[in-house]
């Protein structure tokens, strides 16, 4: 099976989840993958990634990684399926962490409201589109829009760290 | 049998944004096709209004992460012709620069991450064996050679900063481009594995929607005429005369027909409708892989990006090396009010802005994005693929891998035309 340990390695359990949002920040991630696929392979166990695979499946994740913001009940259930799934949820962008730009409808006057009322309505819309800390606990982010590719890569070196998956330097 | 009961996919992988689909069966035939984008909106065409000209091209660039660059060029474009603004020459090979460099990367992404492992018989690059991990990594070089001429010449590849209304406010140093140009020119030959794969791969299936693209005489995405595969051609403010807007109350996007049918838009309608114009050496080096086309075969698609990643190398080596770049600042716009329409070749297809502007703010827009332009079509071709395979009594399992296949030869954007895929099999009795 894809994912598996090679011989005797630990490999970081990892989800990526797109909410409401652009999807710059994956554009970023996929990107990184430009120079880090190799060693990504060896030390991530892509539990969930539907940029990469169909079969995913989210239990058992060491790290959750969440991108863009929080604008339907559907929304809000799958995140918080996502937090009780995963020992740490680190957000990235500006979307999930404050809820802009995705959130531009949070201003809107009452005319354009009334304009987009009947949509927010049919598809379960939240009156306000939120940032992701309004609804479950996080552990760590990366802020910019699209996230900053440096911070990413260290803030993911932490968590290779912390779960005790060696990078192999050099490689 | 063992084809009796409807069809739903959820979330749709390998695909840029979410969707569903419900495919509803009776017997051997398909009774509706939906295809359901599930991607929240996040209604930019009120967002827009009431904002400053200077606010809208890096706001419009945030509807789409990978092809933010189209967003914002088309934008910018629009605003021009709105403001009386004739971009410098310089401008327009930057721009061109700047596409190809999207184009490439959003086609290498497509290719080499999403469509591969179709190819190759696995569910994801993740499971490749060393061989085939080879192509991958030849492709990321590719990928990465188009991050940086984005950068080079934008600034940032996902919400570029350089570009503005009037112009770039940075010019590509020299060193820089000539460095691009060495690491163009080593991962030129990466492309023929994608070249090749495509070529030789056996998916059939024929679609006779009208093309419609961009044609020229450079190939550029920037500026054309948009022509039509029946010999029609649109004026850019004549385009809302010709596409209606589809409401699809199923889905949160929504779709459009071409005086009244189905159209399509991409990558296979650009090579079909302007193949003579590709760079020479494109031409001259893809010749056999250039053999199929015109084609009417959706598959093709992939092959036609494959064609254009080439294309987009052979072309910006060529503005790099006969460019002398130098500082501009951006024009200022003549007038404050006016309405112009920007139309340019995203990677997905024909993208096109109307904006209407007072006293130097929005005061209404209308954005077509390819996506949207190809749902009808789209969905025309799942129910004859799904029809084909019911006839021939293929299984469950194997139907649903095929319309994903389909679907992802069509290189669909749902951050987009809204943001992808759950398929849902309702029987009917
Ligand atoms: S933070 Fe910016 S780049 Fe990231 S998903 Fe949101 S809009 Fe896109």
């Amino acid at each position: 099976m894809a994912g598996r340990a090679v011989g005797k390695r630990k490999k970081l359990r990892i989800g990526w989840f797109t909410f409401t949002c652009c999807e710059g920040c994956a554009t970023v991630f996929v990107e990184l993958m430009n120079d880090h696929f190799k060693e990504w392979r060896e030390q991530i166990d892509f539990r969930h990634c539907r940029i990469l695979k169909s079969k995913n499946d989210m239990r058992g994740m060491d790290l959750a990684i969440v991108e863009g913001a929080i604008a339907s009940k559907d929304d809000v259930d799958k995140l918080k399926t996502i937090r009780r799934n995963a020992k740490r949820v680190m957000i990235v962008g500006s979307c999930a962490i404050n809820g802009m730009p995705a959130a531009l409808r949070n201003n809107f006057d009452a005319k354009k409201m009334k304009e987009i009322q009947p949509i927010l309505r049919k598809f379960g819309h939240l009156p306000k589109v939120e940032p992701v800390v309004k609804f479950i606990k996080v552990d760590s982010q990366v802020p910019g829009c699209p996230m900053s590719d440096k911070m990413f890569l260290a803030e993911l070196g932490g968590y290779l760290a912390e779960f005790g998956v060696k990078s192999a330097p050099g490689e | 049998m063992h084809n009796t009961s409807d069809i739903h996919i959820e979330d749709l992988s390998k695909i840029e944004g979410h969707t569903n689909l419900d495919i509803g069966i009776k017997g051997d035939k398909v009774t509706s096709v939906k295809l359901r984008i599930s991607e929240n909106k996040r209604f930019y065409t009120q967002a827009i209004r009431g904002l400053t000209i200077d606010e809208i091209p890096s706001l419009v660039s945030r509807i789409c992460g990978t092809c933010s660059i189209s967003h914002m060029t088309c934008a910018i474009e629009a605003l021009e012709t709105a403001l009386g603004v004739e971009p410098s020459e310089q401008t327009l090979v930057l721009r061109n620069l700047s596409m190809n460099g999207t184009i490439l990367r959003d086609h290498a992404m497509h290719l080499y991450l999403f469509c591969l492992p179709d190819i190759i018989g696995t569910d994801s690059v993740l499971d490749f064996g060393p061989k085939d991990m080879r192509i991958v990594e030849r492709g990321l070089a590719v990928k990465k050679a188009a991050n940086n001429l984005a950068t080079l010449v934008a600034g940032r590849a996902v919400h570029a900063i350089y570009p503005k209304l009037g112009g770039f406010t940075q010019a590509p140093e020299e060193a820089k481009a000539n460095r691009l140009v060495k690491e163009m020119k080593y991962v030129r030959d990466n492309v023929f594995d994608a070249l090749d794969l495509f070529l030789g791969s056996d998916y059939e299936l024929e679609c006779s929607a009208r093309d419609v693209a961009m044609v020229n005489d450079d190939f550029n995405f920037v500026k054309g005429s948009i022509m039509t595969s029946d010999g029609q051609a649109i004026q850019d403010d004549e385009f809302q005369d010709h596409l209606h807007r589809v409401v699809l109350p199923y889905s949160q996007a929504t779709g459009f027909e071409f005086q009244g049918k189905e159209y399509k838009v991409g990558a296979l309608p650009r090579i079909n409708l302007n193949e003579k114009s590709l760079h020479k050496d494109t031409r001259k080096d893809a010749a056999k892989h250039l053999k199929p086309f015109p084609s009417k075969n959706i598959y093709h698609n992939n092959l036609a990006q494959a064609i254009e990643m080439l294309h987009c190398i052979d072309n910006s080596i060529e503005l790099l090396e006969s460019s002398d770049f130098k500082d501009e600042s951006p024009l200022m716009p003549k007038g404050k009010s006016g309405a112009g329409v920007g139309v340019i070749e995203a990677p997905r297809g024909t993208l096109y802005y109307e904006l209407i502007v007072k006293d130097s703010r929005i005061h209404d827009g209308t954005l077509v994005i390819p996506t949207a332009q190809n749902q009808v079509n789209m969905e025309r071709d799942i129910r004859k693929l799904v029809e084909e395979d019911l006839s021939r009594g293929t299984d469950r399992h194997t139907m649903e891998h095929d319309i994903e296949k389909l679907i992802r030869a069509y290189d669909p954007c749902m951050s987009c035309a809204s943001h992808f895929l759950k398929v849902r099999w309702k029987q009917e009795q």
